[in-house]
């Protein structure tokens, strides 16, 4: 089976890498874009295991997420 | 003084801080590999380099936190050793919950490499205690992701214990309150972004590193932990 992990910035931090983003999109002339805010995904293979989603939230917390400044979601595909 | 530099696959400040160790205590660094999982013995003081440990990878500094010879850091900064991170290892230590907050990219996301002035925010340290409260140093800053991040209630308890060990003169990379380094809550762990050993010697533009060192070396004297 196979998790996918997004981790994107708490809603409030300042994500000065979304604002660049945003910014260039209007430079471009897409209008009506508001805020933007970038993250990272993360795919994991894993072995079938009795809690695949319990086992993937212990990774973000130990080491995926920083979850001072982050959040989390986790998808587990067949 | 016994110190140790712990050294990381992208660790690229190591030599320079174990002169600059080496400079001030007048005993060369041990050098520890990160995959070591054990300190030398009897030693007073272990400094965690800047550089780029691991690429950068998922954080900075995320993977080095978790590299094997960091149980032995936490350990020893358990039972009161003395911690240094500079650069990339403030970033280590942040993600090792060795210190709080977080460090984030640059707010203007340019990498800062230039000289910098410094306010000494306490002298209540071992590290600091050569330097006059208040006082301007300069030392270097040379990164993409020294943006400290903290929530105000944050922000207010390293104020209200002194927790702030130098604050930038000119926030190069917005980080909050113009936080430059932080101390743990016993005062024997130090995180700065800034650059001491870069600062060590007249070759280099400025001494003022070279402070904290003479510093270190003279609260810690021989007395190991």
């Amino acid at each position: 089976m196979k998790a996918r992990v997004t981790v994107t910035l708490k809603p409030g931090v300042l994500d000065p890498q979304g604002a660049a983003v945003a910014r260039a999109l209007g430079a471009l002339g897409f209008d009506g874009v508001g805020d933007v805010r970038q993250g990272k995904l993360i795919e994991i293979d894993l072995a079938p295991g009795p809690d695949p989603e319990g086992t993937v939230r212990a990774m973000c917390e130990q080491l995926l997420a920083n979850t001072v400044i982050e959040t989390y979601a986790i998808e587990i595909l067949p | 003084m016994r110190t140790a530099v712990v050294v990381f696959p992208g660790s690229n400040c190591d030599r320079d801080i174990a002169v600059a160790l080496g400079a001030a205590t007048g005993r060369p660094p041990a050098m520890v590999w990160h995959k070591d999982t054990a300190l030398p013995p009897d030693l007073d003081l272990v400094a965690l380099p800047g550089g780029f440990s691991f690429g950068d990878y998922l954080r900075c500094g995320a993977i080095a936190a978790r590299a094997p010879i960091m149980p032995a850091v936490r350990a020893f900064a358990d039972r009161g050793g003395h911690v240094l991170g500079i650069c990339n290892g403030f970033q280590i230590l942040i993600e090792a919950g060795l210190l709080p907050g977080a460090l984030m990219r640059n707010a203007g996301l340019r990498f800062v490499c230039r000289s910098q002035t410094l306010t000494v925010a306490t002298a209540d340290s071992p590290f600091t205690a050569g330097f006059a409260r208040g006082e301007a140093v300069r030392m270097v800053v040379a990164h993409h992701d020294g943006n400290f991040a903290a929530p105000p209630d944050l922000v207010a308890e390293l104020q209200d214990q002194d927790r702030i060990a130098f604050r930038y003169d000119g926030n190069p990379n917005g980080s909050a309150n113009d936080i430059a380094g932080v101390l743990s809550p016993n005062r024997r762990c130090l995180g700065l972004m800034p650059h001491p050993e870069r600062a060590a010697e007249p070759a280099h533009g400025a001494t003022d590193g070279a402070r904290l060192f003479a510093s270190l070396t003279a609260a810690l004297g021989r007395a190991a932990v």
